[in-house]
């Protein structure tokens, strides 16, 4: 035992050693080393204010970050990762190093069950109350205590009109032998199976296994009809914009995207339901710069970043007022009226948000049943 | 040096025909790249839109110096260590030998994920238990020392990590193909084992070691997975921000600056083949004349 | 002198103890333990092992895919390395690079680019039906299922009533495609395996040529081997050192790729590096069974390289001699 100590410690001291040797970004240990004094150098005491952000890729106005700097002084460091679940390992396993975050509805509250994120003070997010109330309290976060909501929309079925002639209004397309090999399911267990659970009638966050097996069995008698081309994700841009397949299932701001390359795209919101999300800002737990995290929140609240953000991205703002002003605004902008039936595909209103439901995280053992059965999909 | 005579015309057709199938999708990429739409599929008119965009995009940028950076770090420190390694391997006893090198392989086998996360793990955990030691340092002997924590340094270490078992690869059989008497002969000859290392081994395996250089930059250039465990809050290569692209989708951005980057290699590489063919003239010229 | 040498290892050694065994110390401690999902506490388990025998299946594919793809790269890298290397002194400074600079474009967008390729509007097809393949495809696949339809009604019948099996030929071949399913196949996979790891098998065995000794092989002429036998008995078992390195830089990554399989492959037919990462980046988060997968993986892997080596270098040393 005596020996392992002293090899972890002196494994210890060659690291850092070579660390300290070869100049580490970070400017926590700039300058510090040497002095006794300086003992409280952790944190951001140097008077150089910054911020850790993890978010998606081309999920906000680039320019915007540029004039928070401008206007904060605060430096913005930000990192994008390309799936809830990535950010979540990523989490788990680095044990931090951020302090606002960006998740899906579903991951919120999955980090809010583990104790992850930290209680949001909403006197210092003035802007908090241009949020529409329509997206306050919502199931993930019932008393609103831990998110700032981001963004919203909806799942639905995008299909080539020069293929399928007549209007899609259900989710049985996606598993109709009809369509053999012309349609794109989409590459993750949870919508997959989601897809599956809404066209049989049931919840989406449904926890019955024997539920969740039917569902699955649907998904894997379509594949073995042929039915689908491909299991896939941003792969959809390609295909659907190309042609290469009739019916896709994926979300409203990048159907909105497919369009500008091929006009015969349709989008559909499904008679029977869907999925709608909620991308929210969240302060982690042990985040370092909660001051700067509630003056960055508050900053992307302000309804001319929602707009430019809502321009930008083609996903609806959670914003009140910008959600009124956006066809206002686009006609300044552009010269040119927005096509109202496309923004109500970005803005779905509120009788399709009714009849659409948000997904909830599902208890581990759920989890591990679907990633199972996902697995055996695959072999 | 040339090995024999010149290819005919049927050799040289499928050697044009290998290099067509590996420039063929280089070649789509960058004709999207001047794209006027988004898509990466259709074609929508000539623009060169997505150049002037990108200049404005600051995480693709810093993305690009980082990765840069960081490639061409690991890949100087990678190829001296792997050097030094290859000929420590091929001097030992097969006994030592062969289980050392099924080690050496070990980080090219193991799935990336799982390189990334136990190379973080290991991070986390070593850091910590320094950090502490230096905050029970602060309070009771009031020393102090820099705190570590996930950066470039353990982005670098990471890079380094998973290039030398391919720089070893590379330099290995260049090892074997060289005359074992060589070394000898030089020492018999008067050179001390270094200048023998120097002077006899390093010119009869040069290009395993561009070889081995070539192989870790490129792998150093497109690793994605590894770098995003061991990068931490502040750092992200290209790759990164490439992948983190793909929750939506990947900006026609990313072609115009992969564009400009296989151009600049391009040009390197033509200026450097044309002076040097100059040279080889003017010193067979020289010859002559002498 | 031999063992002076030898030293030069030694930090490497050092630092394979430090980053490459304590990770894999790491990977073994996971593979043999599990969480309990209801008390969150982890335990130690051999049940990620029990569960191996439901993969069978994309282990044996895994190996195999990457098997195929290291073959196809050796029968093309070989000559392309041979061909190369009796190019003249321009071409051959920069051949190296110009190898390699493809793969230095991320890897994401390359294989865009092969989907746009391979799509079924894509411009091959596009080029496959101008130059009436497609076609020709289909009347090839038309005759064939008229022969099979024959041969159903008389030799084939004629087997069947005297084995008393139930036996027939297709006859439900395509005959009017308008275009040939190239992406999302297993070929495509293989291909992409091809495309990605290339360079990675004509970069050593390239290497390795270029420096041959010519006075070996006009020896070898002069003393009357003409050209294919001096190809067999002097070149090929001089670069085998080179073909060892790269089939094991094809084949071992081939075998936990994930994203090509992913991508290219269609997404229902998951190889290791998939199987893998569902566990650390799936919607159930199981680093346990993730580092089981890739602990019996390597283990193969290994043990493969290892026997390979042997073999390789047997026969290395009966050429010197």
């Amino acid at each position: 035992m005596k020996k392992i100590t002293a090899l972890t410690l002196a494994c210890i001291l060659a690291m850092g050693l070579f660390l300290s040797g070869c100049a580490m970004d970070d400017p926590d240990n700039a300058g510090t080393s040497g002095s006794p004094d300086s003992s409280n150098s952790s944190g951001t005491s140097e008077g150089k204010r910054e911020l850790n952000v993890c978010s998606w890729g081309e999920y906000i106005d680039l320019s915007l970050i540029d004039e928070f700097e401008e206007a904060t002084g605060i430096k913005v460091n930000y990192q994008t990762t390309d799936s809830n679940e990535t950010m979540y390992n990523l989490l788990k396993t680095t044990g931090g190093g951020f302090d606002v975050i960006v998740p899906s509805d579903y991951m919120i509250s999955q980090l809010i069950e583990e104790g992850m994120l930290a209680e949001i003070n909403y006197d210092n997010i003035p802007n908090f109350s241009l949020i529409d109330d329509r997206f306050k309290n919502l199931s993930y976060d019932p008393e609103n205590k831990y998110t700032v909501p981001y963004t919203w929309g909806t799942l639905g079925i995008i299909y080539n009109t020069e293929r399928v002639t007549e209007p899609v209004t259900s989710w049985d397309i996606m598993f109709d032998p009809a369509h053999a090999g012309d349609v794109l399911m989409i590459r993750n267990s949870r919508d997959a199976f989601g897809i599956a659970l809404m066209s049989l009638g049931y919840s989406v966050n449904t926890t019955d296994e024997a539920q969740i097996r039917e569902a699955y069995q649907k998904v894997v008698d379509a594949n073995e009809a042929g039915v689908y081309q491909a299991f896939v994700m941003d792969e959809i841009f390609q295909n659907m914009e190309g042609g290469n397949a009739a019916v896709a299932t994926y979300y409203a701001g990048d159907y909105l995207t497919m369009l500008e390359s091929n006009e015969s795209l349709a989008y559909a919101v499904p008679e029977e339901g869907s999925n709608w999300f909620v991308d929210a800002m969240c302060i982690l737990k042990d985040a370092q710069n909660v001051s700067e995290a509630e003056e960055w929140i508050n900053f992307l609240c302000s309804t001319e970043a929602s707009l430019r953000n809502m321009d930008y991205i083609w996903y609806a703002s959670p914003n009140t007022e910008a959600l009124e002003m956006y066809p206002e605004w686009y006609e300044e902008q552009y010269g040119e009226p927005l096509d109202m039936e496309l923004y109500e595909i970005m803005a779905a209103p509120q009788e399709v948000l009714d009849r659409c439901e948000a997904y909830l995280v599902l208890p581990a053992e759920t989890r591990t049943f679907y990633n199972d059965l996902w697995t055996q999909l695959g072999t | 040096m040339r090995l024999g005579s010149r290819p005919g015309l049927l050799g040289r057709s499928f050697t044009a025909l290998v290099f067509l199938f590996l420039y063929l999708p280089i070649f789509i990429l960058i004709i999207f790249s001047f794209n006027e739409g988004n898509s990466s599929s259709v074609w929508q008119g000539f623009s060169l839109h997505w150049y002037s965009e990108l200049f404005q995009d600051r995480l693709i940028m810093s993305g690009v110096y980082t990765t840069l950076l960081v490639s061409l770090l690991a890949t100087v420190i990678a190829t001296a260590a792997g050097t030094f390694a290859a000929i420590g391997f091929y001097n030992m006893r097969r006994r030592w030998r062969e289980p050392l090198m099924a080690v050496n392989n070990i980080p090219m086998v193991n799935a990336d994920i799982v390189t990334g996360v136990s190379l973080c793990l290991f991070f986390v955990a070593a850091f910590g238990a320094w950090n502490g030691f230096v905050s029970w340092m602060e309070t009771t002997y009031r020393l102090t020392a820099p705190r570590l924590a996930l950066g470039f340094g353990t982005l670098l270490i990471a890079h380094i990590c998973f290039n030398i078992p391919y720089v070893i690869l590379s330099i290995m059989p260049k090892l074997r193909q060289m005359d074992k008497n060589l070394i000898d002969a030089a020492q018999d000859l008067g050179c001390t084992w270094m200048q023998a290392f120097r002077k006899v081994v390093v010119p009869e395996i040069k290009p395993g070691i561009i070889n081995g250089m070539l192989i870790a930059f490129t792998m150093s250039i497109d690793d994605f997975v590894i770098s995003y465990f061991t990068a931490g809050a502040k750092t992200s290569t290209l790759a990164m921000v490439i992948y983190g692209m793909t929750k939506k989708r990947v900006s026609p951005k990313i072609n115009a600056i992969s564009t400009l980057l296989f151009v600049v290699v391009l040009l390197l590489l033509v200026i450097v083949n044309v002076r040097q063919a100059r040279q080889d003239k003017a010193a067979a010229k020289n010859g002559h004349a002498g | 002198m031999k063992n002076r040498l030898a030293w030069f290892s030694a930090p490497y050694v050092l630092w394979m103890a430090l980053f490459t065994v304590i990770p894999v110390i790491m990977v073994v401690v996971y593979a043999f333990t599990a969480v309990d999902l209801t008390t969150g506490a982890v335990h130690p388990t051999l049940d990620n092992f029990a569960q191996m025998g439901t993969y069978a299946v994309v282990f044996v594919r895994s190996f195999e895919l990457a098997l195929i793809a290291t073959f196809i790269c050796l029968l093309i890298g070989y000559p392309v390395s041979y061909l190369m290397a009796k190019e003249g002194p321009g071409f051959q400074r920069i051949a190296m690079v110009l190898i390699m600079l493809p793969m230095w474009v991320n890897f994401l967008l390359r294989t865009y680019a092969w989907m746009t390729i391979l799509s079924n509007n894509g411009p091959l097809n596009q080029l496959f039906q101008a130059l009436g393949i497609i076609d020709l495809g289909n009347l090839v696949n038309g005759g064939l299922n008229g022969l099979c339809a024959w041969l159903n009604g008389g030799a084939v019948e004629l087997l069947n009533s005297l084995l008393g099996t139930d036996f027939a030929l297709s006859t439900a071949r395509p005959t009017d495609m308008t275009y040939f399913k190239m992406l999302y196949t297993q070929g495509a996979v293989v291909l992409g395996m091809v495309y990605n790891y290339l360079p990675f098998m004509i970069l050593p065995i390239y290497s390795v040529i270029i420096k041959m000794d010519n006075s070996l092989l006009e020896a070898a002429r002069d003393l009357g081997a003409g050209s294919s036998r001096v190809f067999r008995k002097v070149i090929l078992p001089l670069s085998l050192p080179g073909v060892l390195s790269g089939v094991t830089m094809v084949f071992v990554p081939s075998v936990s790729t994930f994203a090509i399989s992913k991508m290219l492959g269609g997404g229902t037919k998951l190889l290791l590096g998939d199987l893998i990462e569902l566990q650390f980046l799936g919607g159930a988060y199981n680093p346990y069974l993730g580092s089981a997968i890739s602990l019996v993986m390597m283990v193969i892997v290994v043990i493969c390289m290892y026997v390979m080596n042997r073999f390789g270098e047997g026969e290395e040393q009966a050429v010197m001699l």
